[in-house]
C-alpha cells in the first residue's frame, strides 16, 4: 500500500494539472531547477559541518559521548549511539543532517539506529533557528514560554521516534 | 557568530579527544575523507531533491495547496480563534501549515512570517502573544507528509526501502507538534509576565 502512495502522488498531481491546463511538466522542471539551487546552497555547509563529525567519529569523541549519555538514552529507550544527533538537531538542520547520513553509514540505514536518526531527522526542526527568524521579524523581544513548549516537542520527537522505529520494525 | 563557534567546540573535542587516544593517523584521514563524503552524499541526494522540488511545486499550482487549508481551517480556528475574525491572517496561517505539510519550505517560511505580524499585539508590541507561541512552536514540529531529503539520505546509504519510515514519522511529528501546543496552552495559562 505504502509502495503506491508516492507514484500515486506523482501520477494524481500530473493528472490533476493537465485537467486544470497547468502544463504539469513545466512546473516540475521549474521545481527541480530550484532544488538544484537547494543542493548548492547546502553544499558547502555539508562539507564543513561533515568534515567535523568524522573527525569526532575518527578520534573517539562519538563513542565518548554517547558513552556518557548512555545511563539516560538507554532510560528512555533512545539507542546512545543517536546522541549527538539529538544534541545538535535544535541548533543548527545542516549539521543534523551530516551526524545523521553518517550515523546511517555507520550503523546501515536500515539497522535500528539508522531508522531511528531518519525518523528523528523527519519529524523534528532546528528549533532555535525557526524561533529566532520568527521572532527576529515579528521584532518580539520577550518570547515567554516558547522555548520550553518547543523544546518539550523536540524531546517528544525523539522518544516517539526510538519508540516508532521500535514498534513498527519489529 | 554561533556556528564559528559550533565549528570550533567540535574540531576541538575531536583534536583532544584523538591526542588523548593516540588517533592522530585516523583524524588527520577524517579530514579528507568526511569533505569527500559530504560531496557525494550532496551529489546522491540531489535526484530526489530536484524532483520534490518539482512535485512541490505543481501541487501548489494546482491547487493542492489550497484544497489541504480547506481541510485544515476548522482546527486552525481552535488553535488560533484570532484568525475566525480575520481573514488575512486565517490564509497566512493555513498557507503556512500547508506548505510545511507538503515539505514546501520555501512558501512556509514567507506566510508563516506574515501570520506573525498580525498577531503581534498592539498594546505590547515586544511581548510575543499566546498565539503567536502556539504558532512558533507548532512551526518548530515539522509535521511533514514525505521527507524528501531524510528519504534522499537512507537511499544514498543503500536502503532500498526509503520511505517504509513513513508511518512513523508521522506518528512521531504528531506526537511531537501535539506535546507542544499542549505544553504552550497550559504554560499560557499560568506564565506569569515580570
Amino acid at each position: 500500500m505504502l509502495d503506491y502512495l508516492v507514484p500515486g502522488l506523482l501520477l494524481a498531481t500530473c493528472a490533476i494539472g493537465l485537467g486544470k491546463r497547468q502544463e504539469p511538466y513545466g512546473k516540475l522542471l521549474s521545481g527541480a531547477g530550484r532544488g538544484l539551487e537547494l543542493v548548492k546552497s547546502i553544499l558547502p555547509s555539508l562539507v564543513l559541518l561533515l568534515t567535523a563529525v568524522t573527525m569526532l567519529r575518527a578520534s573517539g569523541a562519538m563513542e565518548l559521548i554517547s558513552g556518557v549519555l548512555t545511563p539516560v538514552f538507554s532510560f528512555f529507550g533512545v539507542p546512545p549511539e543517536t546522541a549527538m544527533l539529538v544534541l545538535v538537531r535544535p541548533i543548527s538542520g545542516s549539521a543534523a543532517l551530516a551526524v545523521g547520513a553518517e550515523l546511517m553509514t555507520t550503523y546501515g540505514a536500515d539497522s535500528l539506529i539508522g531508522r531511528t536518526a531518519a525518523v528523528m531527522l523527519g519529524s523534528t526542526e532546528t528549533t532555535f533557528y525557526t524561533i529566532s527568524v520568527y521572532f527576529g521579524a515579528a521584532k518580539i523581544q520577550k518570547t515567554r514560554y516558547t522555548v520550553i513548549a518547543a523544546l518539550l516537542a523536540d524531546l517528544t520527537g525523539f522518544l516517539m521516534a526510538s519508540l516508532t522505529v521500535r514498534l513498527f520494525f519489529r | 557568530m554561533v556556528m564559528s563557534w559550533i565549528w570550533l567546540a567540535l574540531i576541538l573535542v575531536a583534536t583532544i579527544c584523538a591526542a588523548i587516544t593516540g588517533r592522530g593517523n585516523e583524524l588527520a584521514a577524517a579530514t579528507v575523507d568526511g569533505a569527500q563524503k559530504a560531496v557525494t552524499l550532496a551529489l546522491s541526494m540531489t535526484g530526489s531533491l530536484c524532483l520534490w522540488s518539482g512535485v512541490g511545486e505543481l501541487m501548489e499550482a494546482v491547487g493542492i495547496t489550497s484544497m489541504l487549508s480547506k481541510l485544515l481551517r476548522p482546527l486552525l480556528h481552535r488553535i488560533f480563534p484570532g484568525s475566525k475574525s480575520d481573514p488575512r491572517l486565517a490564509n497566512a496561517l493555513s498557507g503556512n501549515i500547508c506548505a510545511n505539510i507538503l515539505g514546501l519550505g520555501n512558501a512556509a517560511t514567507p506566510m508563516g512570517i506574515l501570520a506573525a505580524k498580525r498577531m503581534v499585539s498592539k498594546t505590547s508590541p515586544d511581548v510575543a502573544t499566546n498565539e503567536l507561541c502556539r504558532l512558533v512552536v507548532l512551526n518548530t514540529a515539522s509535521i511533514q507528509l514525505i521527507p524528501a531529503n531524510v528519504a534522499a539520505i537512507r537511499l544514498s546509504n543503500g536502503c532500498q526501502t526509503p520511505f517504509d519510515i513513513l508511518p512513523a514519522v508521522w506518528v512521531t511529528s504528531i506526537c511531537a507538534a501535539a506535546v507542544g501546543l499542549g505544553a504552550a496552552w497550559i504554560l499560557g495559562k499560568v506564565w506569569k509576565d515580570a
